[in-house]
């Protein structure tokens, strides 16, 4: 299955082999990295939350999109989740094909709508002991939820 | 009909359950569903407005009619990658 959730690394080298083919003249491998800094807020870590059903489902109707707007030739997603610490590899979108701009384009969409589409959930576990979880658009990001 | 419904992230922590069961009028829609949930649960009020609904697997908008034994989840806008 080219689509995956996993509580492990990610194994983003295995995953890069895994799309690489002789008609392939292009391989895009794009990393989600834990970011220690939003704004001037600090992050110590952040754990990830997923519907895994629906986030299973999802993904590969991105997947099939992208197949349908672009040469693809394969592609792959992998998110983690449970507890990441900074600098860990949180999402990992690999597309290959024959040219390179459609593997940009088809990594950049499936990379875009994964953050639109796909139920998952992060929250950010800032220095000063908060919590709070990531909902854009949600009046509540201007009143953090304190977890202690 | 009886209809229980995944509750994920801050909607979750929120309701304090993962699993809300709501007993909803045959030909509900999403929208009296929400209704009906913040009533059972008063501290997802605030988020209600933000609040986004799955059927089976799929977003619903508000005047779906929740058909019955279908797998129903309520969830905050998603945030991975």
């Amino acid at each position: 299955m080219n689509v995956r959730l996993t509580e492990n690394e990610i194994d983003y080298h295995a995953i890069t082999e895994s799309v690489r083919s002789p008609r392939a003249g292009a391989v895009v491998l794009f990393l989600g990295t834990v970011r220690e800094f939003t704004a001037e807020k600090q992050t110590t870590a952040l754990d990830y939350d997923a519907y895994p059903e629906m986030a299973i489902a999802k993904m590969q109707e991105l997947v099939a999109e992208a197949a349908q707007k672009w040469p693809v030739i394969e592609s792959v997603i992998e998110h983690r989740v449970g507890h990441l610490e900074l600098g860990d590899v949180c999402v990992a979108v690999a597309v290959s094909s024959p040219h390179r701009l459609d593997a940009f384009e088809a990594g950049q969409f499936l990379i875009d709508e994964l953050k639109i589409r796909v139920p998952i959930w992060k929250k950010e576990n800032w220095i000063d002991g908060e919590s709070e979880w990531v909902h854009p658009g949600s009046e509540t990001q201007l009143s953090p939820n304190t977890e202690h | 009909m009886n209809l229980r419904v995944r509750l994920f992230a801050r909607a979750r922590d929120l309701a304090g359950t993962s699993e809300a069961e709501l007993d909803l009028d045959t030909g509900a829609t999403v929208n009296d569903l929400l209704t009906e949930l913040v009533a059972r649960y008063p501290d997802l009020e605030g988020l209600r407005s933000t609040l986004m609904v799955a059927v089976n697997n799929n977003y619903a908008r508000a005047e779906t009619i929740v058909p019955e034994n279908s797998e129903v989840a309520c969830f905050p806008p998603v945030s991975g990658g």
